[in-house]
């Protein structure tokens, strides 16, 4: 009980995320997260306008769950599976070359400066996150598929297709970091 | 994880396709069924490189700044993060978008 209290290391998060694509396998789905905001948009009627929305959203219901269970465990990670005052153990390099550009040290999961309550009554901070969201979304359209589609489900397929994705995932993270962020902090 | 100062991140997502290139292997070998006894079936994307590069080069820019992928947006508004509300919200609009001009962008 006390070991699941702790942040779990990458070796149990790392199996953990195979063992969830293996149970999707097995009841006939595949494990890709990005379809969700798909769905999401046909839910809001943007199958009346575009024709990339018309489809059965009932098929994907049970990617909905998905979602919605992924949100209930952040909740119960943050609320209940937390040490008092816990901070995401990153690199003490990457807090002192962000808080360079600005940012303040993690509170939970990641700088308050950023996303917590205060934080969104700036506008530069709220067109940067609409901003990062778009390309997030856009992108991982554009691309079919993101993080859990392409770099866990595609690459354990072995397609050639994802291993690209991936690549253009890590240009765009590598520019972004280290070109842009100067830039726009 | 962009500035590579930190395994973690490298581990989790290695780790798992460590584990799923095996799973796929033997699941297709092996023809193993899914509980109702249907085929499980992998269908490979269309290759393409316009499509991969730009599509995965603009997530990228996104993810990074952001901090967050799809999953983890989501994750992070359970933790009570109000600031992935946005970004959730501004992801379904990018997807939007996408549906707009998808028949305009080279794939």
């Amino acid at each position: 009980m006390n070991l699941i209290m702790q942040p779990w290391p990458w070796y149990v998060s790392g199996a953990l995320i195979a063992l969830i694509m293996f149970i999707m396998l097995f009841f006939g789905k595949s494990f890709g997260f990005s379809s969700n905001l798909r769905t999401l948009c046909t839910l809001c009627g943007a199958d009346k306008y575009v024709p990339f929305f018309q489809f059965d959203w009932k098929t994907q219901s049970w990617n909905l769950f998905f979602l919605i269970g992924a949100g209930i465990g952040g909740y119960l990670a943050a609320n209940f599976m937390s040490p008092e005052d816990y901070t995401v153990a990153i690199s003490n390099n990457t807090i002192t070359d962000l808080s360079a550009l600005g940012f303040s040290a993690p509170r939970g999961f990641v700088p308050e400066s950023q996303f917590g309550v205060e934080a969104m009554s700036e506008t530069k901070n709220i067109i940067i996150l609409a901003l990062g969201g778009l390309m997030v979304g856009f992108g991982a359209r554009y691309a079919g598929g993101c993080t859990s589609g392409h770099a866990i489900s595609g690459i354990s397929n072995l397609q050639p297709a994802s291993l690209l994705a991936v690549v253009g995932f890590f240009i765009g993270g590598l520019l972004m970091t280290h070109l842009f962020f100067p830039l726009i902090y | 994880m962009f500035r590579f100062q930190a395994f973690h991140m490298y581990g989790i997502i290695g780790l798992a396709v460590a584990l799923g290139v095996p799973m796929v292997a033997i699941i297709k070998a092996r023809k193993i069924k899914d509980f109702a006894g249907g085929q499980i079936v992998f269908t490979p994307k269309k290759w393409s490189i316009s499509r991969y590069l730009i599509g995965g080069t603009i997530f990228g820019l996104g993810w990074a700044l952001s901090g967050a992928c799809p999953g983890p947006i989501v994750v992070n508004i359970g933790a009570g993060y109000l600031g992935y509300a946005i970004v959730l919200v501004a992801a379904v609009l990018g997807t939007f978008l996408y549906g707009l001009l998808k028949n305009k962008l080279p794939h």
